[in-house]
């Protein structure tokens, strides 16, 4: 008890910290000192009376937001004489294996450098800011000689050492037995099961109206969409984050996805906000990173050549050339297994004090990453804003994607939960697939690492996103990559190999999200 | 090469009464080589005749048309793709002059209110015979941008844009000029010297013999509605069975064609920007055939209503509506109705920033050539969908508001989607049966409506 009290004694004085050196604490002074011109605070009861004047003008909400979201997103430490390590990722393992994976990335990143003799970066000659600046609405109009450029790693490789990931202090034995695990990944980390999950995602049971089912043309919108739509409303109209994310587990109508996920991720257009963008752009025009080919690249060969998201390539530029910048995405290391690597001047190598991180924000794209902002361009358009809603989607959930971790949205645990549903609810299908040499992490990979943007038809995604904002895990990513194997198995069980097997499975844009997922968890026989 | 007469009349024996007899199999006949063909080719019961042979369907092209429709004989049963003088509707002058007319008998029958939903056609001066009363509306809007496009032609061809009236005094002055000034000079002499009266032209004249093209200019756009910063339009399927009583359908599914580059206006010389037809598209250097440059009309519709809300949306696709149905009627007095003829019309709608959509033009020959396999999907399922409704097997009753992807959007009167006959008096309540850029589970519906039409048939014996 005294444990307990001590612990939130603690998590309170952290966030405390934490929200003193934001904007909002800056506003709420501000409102504090503005309200004593009000009639109603009396200095007797000063302090009531301004409780209670924030209660009723809605800044006691937006405090109660930015806590909540503090919440959210920051693991709250057990004992604060807990290693920063720890926050990072609590198995050393782990850690060891993320650290020389991020050597890896660094070496081959170095040494295109290299053999291009291009500097990882540079400052823009004038003549060169001036033409960038002319075309920062349609740098898509550019096309620059990409050819030489590789994308530093792509999904595959990344699975490649999952796969050889090993637990030091678990013996499987040499030879294959009934410990060793039949699928891909070899860790043994605690995954849920159907009837855990079912009590996780309880509210994409049978008896519950969801949007991507109950708003279909055949049921009428008296039903179900029309009172979920009046009840988004209210919530908007509250402006309470919480009562938000709690709503969007039912799928959030189109009209109020936008401002909905932008209450959830707890993002308000500021002035500051605004200006800050605009100074990433111009950090953006002034310098030149290596980084930035790599992003072209990206969105050349990835979000260009979609059907759909083509049209917004402008956007992307705008997006990751100024996401690359922003030094304020290093905070999620503190959460994160990675770390960012650091560069160091040229000519000083190994002295501290000319390390720099590279890229500014500590993130180095792969061969994909441009699919996670194009999804958010169907709702956003204003380019700060869809910059802000992309980077906080991005240290919340998209990071935990592509770093070996052992959190249970992590890569790791998503691979493992997917093969063990595969495994105990599909045996037959699993065992198949194995045999002929296709196991299915190898075809579901991708799908979870860009969370199947890309893959599924762009509604049925959004509804998919609204589910991850909601119940605020990643895992439902790897239910549904079961659930399209479950619904695709009569056909998977004739094919002999695995390119047979990709062909079945190559394309999901005709699949409807949320009745796979729901036969899945709450309807099949288990 | 002569086309015999009565080519089809060899007493295929009399249709009895108003009942269509069913035929044993479908002779059918096409030009084209594209999708229309598979389409036609995998019917069951339908045979292909080439070159001579007798038909029951021809999917002809215009210029076959025009050339052989009059001295051809068809029986009751027999249906052609084209009605005879369909450019009253799909060539731009002929469109304008029609519209501008109909809009004047609205005004005086109905009001300024109702004309009003007439204007959604940029302002349109036909060349030309309108060129001072271009000038005039020139003058009183300076700094407006127009286009200048020729009547005739397809697929962006000889199309320029300007703003300054010296543009157009050069291209007066260049052969399309001279043509004009060809042209305004024998007015002129037509009306000093009447007809009948000697005519003597100079030598100057009779060197330019060239035919003389009709071009119109029209008010561009300044405003389109961007996204991604691209300019697109909207192409939009209507099917018309007949103009007395007027019968059209709507189909539910189409494409918004996106321009490859930036829209600006600092570039009107640049073609490849302001032209969002794919077949300029397509020569333009960024063009990617990968990337196809389409978005299914589901897919803008649900990017529209998440930007601007569900009534938007439905307000916006309602205007589109009044669109098709207003100019069809300005047309109906006009075209000659038989009863063999049938018209898949494609239609260009650009919509602007305030979602205002005006209509660019109507397409008599829409192009049915696939450009990628969504595209082949779609063009497929929409000519079997006019072949079901076209009925060469006298499967339907007639009565039907929907027949796969197209909804009977016009029935000698507005169709609505509930049941029963509409009643006007409550007019509030009056939902069009039309359902564009929504989801089209044809193939289901079809099962349904051939199903419970084989059953009537069993059950009247």
């Amino acid at each position: 008890m005294w444990q307990e009290e001590s612990d939130l004694s603690l998590s309170i004085a952290q966030i405390v910290q934490k929200l003193k050196g934001s904007s909002l604490y800056a506003q709420l002074e501000r409102q504090a000192w503005a309200s004593l011109q009000r009639t109603d605070i009396k200095l007797e009861s000063l302090k009531e009376d301004i409780k209670r004047f924030f209660k009723t003008s809605g800044w006691e909400k937006k405090l109660q937001n930015a806590v909540y979201s503090e919440l959210s997103v920051f693991p709250l430490p057990s004992h604060p004489a807990v290693p920063p390590e720890h926050l990072k990722e609590p198995l050393v393992y782990m850690r060891k294996a993320q650290g020389s994976w991020e050597k890896r990335i660094l070496k081959s990143l170095n040494s295109m450098c290299t053999e291009l003799s291009i500097p990882l970066a540079r400052k823009r000659p004038v003549g060169d800011q001036k033409e960038l600046l002319n075309k920062w609405n349609e740098m898509g109009t550019d096309e620059p000689d990409l050819s030489h450029f590789r994308p530093v790693y792509a999904p595959k490789d990344f699975l490649e050492v999952l796969i050889n990931l090993r637990n030091p202090n678990y013996e499987n034995g040499d030879s294959p037995s009934f410990r060793t695990h039949l699928g891909l990944i070899q860790i043994p980390l605690k995954v849920k099961d159907i009837p855990e999950l079912k009590e996780l995602f309880v509210e994409l049971g049978l008896t519950t109206g969801q949007l991507g089912i109950d708003d279909s043309t055949q049921v009428p919108p008296e039903l179900f969409e029309n009172e979920h739509v009046r009840i988004g409303q209210k919530v908007l109209a509250e402006q309470d984050s919480a009562a938000a994310q709690q709503y969007v587990r039912q799928g959030s109508p189109t009209a109020l996805r936008a401002e909905l996920w932008a209450l959830i991720l707890n993002i308000s257009s500021q002035p500051e906000d605004i200006l800050y963008y605009e100074q990433l752009k111009t950090n953006v025009i002034q310098h030149d990173l290596l980084v930035d080919s790599l992003i072209y690249k990206d969105v050349k060969l990835t979000a260009s050549n979609d059907d759909y998201y083509f049209v917004f390539e402008d956007y992307l530029y705008q997006v990751l050339l100024c996401f690359s910048r922003d030094t304020s995405v290093l905070g999620h290391f503190a959460y994160n297994s990675a770390s960012p690597p650091r560069s160091y001047i040229r000519g000083k190598l190994g002295i501290e004090e000319y390390a720099v991180f590279y890229p500014p924000n500590g993130v180095i794209p792969f061969h994909g990453f441009s699919m996670y902002v194009a999804p958010l361009c169907f709702l956003y358009n204003e380019p700060s804003k869809l910059y802000q809603i992309f980077r906080e989607m991005y240290v919340r959930f998209f990071f935990r994607l592509h770093s070996i971790s052992s959190h249970p949205s992590g890569i790791v645990s998503l691979c493992l939960l997917f093969e063990t549903l595969l495994q105990t609810y599909l045996p037959q299908l699993f065992y198949h697939l194995r045999e002929i040499g296709a196991q299915p992490l190898r075809i579901s990979f991708k799908w979870m690492v860009r969370a199947f943007s890309g893959y599924l038809a762009t509604d049925q995604l959004l509804l998919l996103w609204d589910r991850i904002l909601g119940y605020n895990s990643l895992e439902i990513l790897a239910v549904l990559a079961a659930a399209v194997f479950a619904f695709r198995a009569v056909n998977l069980m004739e094919v002999t190999s695995l390119a047979a097997a990709e062909a079945v499975l190559a394309d999901l844009s005709t699949l409807k999200v949320m009745p796979l997922l729901q036969i899945f968890l709450f309807a099949t026989v288990t | 090469m002569s086309r015999p007469k009565n080519q089809n009349y060899k007493g295929y024996g009399l249709s009895k009464g108003k009942e269509r007899e069913q035929r044993a199999s479908v002779r059918f006949k096409t030009t084209l080589m594209n999708t229309l063909l598979d389409v036609l080719r995998h019917r069951p019961g339908w045979v292909e005749v080439k070159d001579e042979g007798e038909w029951d369907f021809y999917w002809c092209d215009v210029s076959w048309l025009r050339e052989n429709f009059d001295h051809t004989y068809m029986d009751e049963h027999v249906r052609i793709s084209h009605f005879r003088n369909h450019y009253e509707l799909t060539r731009k002058n002929y469109m304008v002059k029609n519209l501008k007319r109909f809009r004047k008998q609205l005004e005086r029958e109905a009001g300024k209110l109702e004309a009003a939903k007439c204007d959604f056609f940029p302002k349109t001066f036909e060349m030309p015979c309108e060129y001072h009363l271009f000038v005039e509306e020139f003058r009183k809007n300076p700094g407006i941008t127009w286009i200048m496009k020729p009547v005739a032609r397809s697929q962006g061809k000889g199309i320029f844009l300007f703003r300054r009236l010296k543009d157009i005094m050069d291209w007066r002055k260049g052969t399309a000029g001279k043509k004009l000034a060809s042209l305004e000079a024998q007015q002129a002499r037509g009306a000093v010297n009447p007809p009948g009266s000697h005519d003597s032209k100079s030598s100057d004249d009779q060197k330019e013999e060239i035919p003389v093209e009709n071009y119109v200019a029209q008010r561009y756009i300044e405003n389109p509605y961007l996204i991604g910063g691209r300019k697109f339009d909207l192409r939009v399927y209507v099917l018309v069975m007949s103009y007395i009583p007027l019968r059209a359908w709507l189909y539910r599914d189409g494409f918004a064609r996106f321009s490859n580059t930036r829209f600006t206006l600092s570039s009107i010389d640049d073609q490849y920007v302001h032209l969002t037809n794919v077949a300029v598209q397509k020569t333009s250097p960024d063009y990617h055939p990968k990337k196809g440059c389409k978005w299914m009309l589901q897919r803008f519709r649900q990017y529209l209503a998440s930007k601007h809300g569900p009534e938007a949306v439905e307000s916006l696709f309602s205007d589109m509506d009044n669109i098709f149905i207003k100019s069809l009627q300005s047309v109906q007095k006009v075209i000659i109705s038989d009863k063999h003829c049938f018209e898949l019309y494609g239609y260009d709608i650009l919509i602007d920033q305030d979602l205002k959509p005006w209509l660019l033009e109507v397409n008599a020959s829409p192009s049915l050539t696939a450009s990628s396999q969504e595209d082949y999907e779609l063009k497929t399922c929409l000519l079997e969908d006019t072949l079901h409704i076209v009925d060469m097997e006298a499967r339907l009753t007639g009565r039907e508001k929907r027949v796969g992807g197209f909804d009977l959007m016009w029935n000698d009167g507005p169709v609505s989607r509930e049941e029963g006959v509409p009643d006007l008096s409550e007019m509030g309540n009056f939902v069009t049966n039309t359902h564009l850029g929504c989801i089209n589970d044809r193939k289901k519906q079809l099962r349904q409506l051939f199903r419970s039409l084989q059953g009537q048939k069993k059950a009247s014996g």
